[in-house]
């Protein structure tokens, strides 16, 4: 059987290219680049600078303003929790969208147990934060402002340079979480106006267990781990060689290739979302039509259950994500943890209904084939789920006049 | 096969529900619903002599509801209606070979839907012979 993955915004394959830039790092250079009186060190260290260059040239930022971290989730925790221990004497006030990464949402709980006040800032049904609502949230006392560049379930691209914009004015940092559009379309640290920036390298077809958060010259963070004095202090530990040169290599793939890239796939995407439109009843896309990532389609269709999309998508060898409570959390320990979707919830879908969400997310293999394929098998799969569906037969009972049984 | 914490039997009852359906003239239909992940599920009972000769459902749901569902379905026909109210949710899971602890939920739901046609059932009854 064929299979299509269409999950890109959860990771994305290693780019050849990139794997075959790390591999050298496991085997003929395998040097720490803080010991680099010998020439393995050299090598390493070297190594590690090299992409520090290519990672900052993909963002416009200056290599010293990038530290490589473990990932996105690290990134966002580092700058939270870095800017709150580091700007405390100043405020303890922080703005953020409700539609945040767990990473950033989960990593304000602890400060907010130590006296920090949260202001989450509402969405409109589209996605969108609306700047004017952030510059409201904003107070004598706030110290920082945290807007994701795009939302990976619904794909909607936040207003981020406007944001930038009205916080440089008020003086108050500003944190972007880019991990879903890092590589995908463009970043420049200066035009939005950001302070710190998070990156993660598996969402670029990149290694898993790299990222980096971009900190502006000037701005303060305290670390999170005590210990040796590698990237600038930020973050002590010896540095993952191998998975930063990968990251370098994809940062420097995705300067060259992004734009026909983000082209091809928002073309894949379109013709993804006027084919389901087309042949799928009642369906419901979700997120902003047009600012939007590329290749990213998301939505929800009445009377079938997302789990059990899923699971026929992946029977015909298509993987795909849900927002669904229920196949997000299949390891949930137990039915506490199923709760539906916080970003659907914000946008206005009705809880039951936020079970029911997809995300196809193309990445740069995909093919107008396999998009074809999708929309083919689509109505099929709906339409099984509809057959089981209680509230569908009361559905077409209603159609045709009749009553509830 | 099985898929991800989904056991064979689960994946079987998934793809092929048993029972799906109406009765037009039931006995007995019970409806529950889970609001906090949006299941519901419809039972339809026919019972003569106080026994469920028939069954049929519809339900909402993940692949846990459904197959849980179809498999509640297979199990009280032929009881009687005293054997049924007493299947549980844990005979439910245990017949499909386990559920994940986070879908035991949909197992309960098959427990009260029986119950609530059963309920449903017995009220009908009750109303015939007041008549």
């Amino acid at each position: 059987m064929r299979k299509i993955f269409f999950d890109h915004i959860s990771t994305t394959p290693v780019d050849e290219r990139v794997l075959e830039a790390m591999l050298p790092y496991f085997r003929e250079y395998y040097g720490n680049p803080s010991s680099h009186i010998h020439e393995q060190g050299q090598y390493a260290l070297r190594a590690v600078d090299g992409a520090r260059e290519k990672v900052a040239g993909l963002i416009g930022a200056t290599p010293d303003e990038v530290i490589f971290t473990s990932g996105a989730t690290e990134s966002n925790n580092l700058a939270i929790k870095g800017v709150a221990s580091a700007y405390a004497h100043r405020g303890k006030h922080i703005v953020v969208s409700e539609i945040e990464h767990f990473s950033v949402l989960n990593a304000l709980m602890p400060l907010m147990n130590r006296g920090f006040e949260v202001t989450y800032v509402r969405v409109d049904e589209t996605g969108l934060v609306d700047p004017d609502e952030v510059r409201r949230a904003i107070r004598d006392d706030t110290i920082l402002v945290s807007v994701m560049h795009a939302n990976a379930e619904i794909g909607t691209i936040e207003p981020v340079e406007e944001i930038g914009k009205l916080t440089r004015e008020r003086g108050v940092l500003f944190h972007c979480d880019a991990a879903a559009t890092g590589g995908k379309i463009p970043i420049d640290v200066n035009r939005m106006n950001v302070d710190l920036l998070t990156l993660s390298a598996h969402n670029m077809y990149g290694p898993k267990g790299v990222g980096a958060l971009y900190v502006r010259d000037g701005v303060r963070v305290d670390p999170l781990l005590d210990g040796g004095f590698q990237e600038k202090g930020l973050r002590a530990g010896t540095e993952n060689v191998p998975g930063i040169v990968g990251f370098g290599k994809a940062a420097e793939i995705a300067i060259d290739e992004m734009d026909a890239d983000a082209e091809r796939l928002r073309h894949l995407g379109k013709a993804l979302w006027d084919g389901l439109a087309r042949r799928v009843e009642h369906i419901h896309f979700t997120g902003h039509p047009e600012k939007r990532l590329p290749g990213h389609v998301s939505f929800w269709v009445e009377f079938a259950e997302g789990e059990s999309l899923l699971i026929f998508l992946n029977l015909n060898g298509v993987m795909a994500a849900s927002g669904s409570a229920c196949s997000s959390n299949l390891k949930a320990k137990d039915e506490e943890e199923l709760v539906a979707s916080h970003v659907l919830k914000a946008i206005g879908v009705p809880s039951d209904i936020c079970t029911g969400s997809i995300t196809f997310s193309l990445g740069k293999w995909n093919t107008r084939e396999e998009v074809d394929y999708v929309i083919d098998i689509m109505p099929g799969i709906v339409k099984r789920l509809w057959d089981i569906s209680p509230a569908y037969a009361d559905y077409i009972r209603q159609q045709s006049g009749g009553q509830k049984s | 096969m099985s898929i991800g914490p989904y056991s064979q039997k689960v994946m079987e009852h998934f793809m092929n529900p048993r029972n799906v359906g109406e009765i037009e003239d039931a006995s007995g239909v019970g409806e529950v619903g889970n609001p906090a992940c949006g299941d519901m599920m419809r039972l339809y009972i026919k019972v003569e002599d106080g026994i469920i000769t028939d069954a049929k459902f519809r339900t909402f749901g993940c692949g846990a509801a459904i197959a849980s569902s179809s498999m509640l379905t297979e199990m009280i026909k032929g009881k009687t209606v005293e054997e049924a109210l007493k299947i549980t949710n844990e005979a439910v899971a245990e017949a499909l070979d386990g559920l994940p602890p986070a879908k035991i939920h949909c197992s309960v739901m098959a427990e009260e839907a029986v119950k609530k046609a059963i309920e449903d059932y017995l009220q009908k009854q009750k109303e015939k012979t007041g008549e």
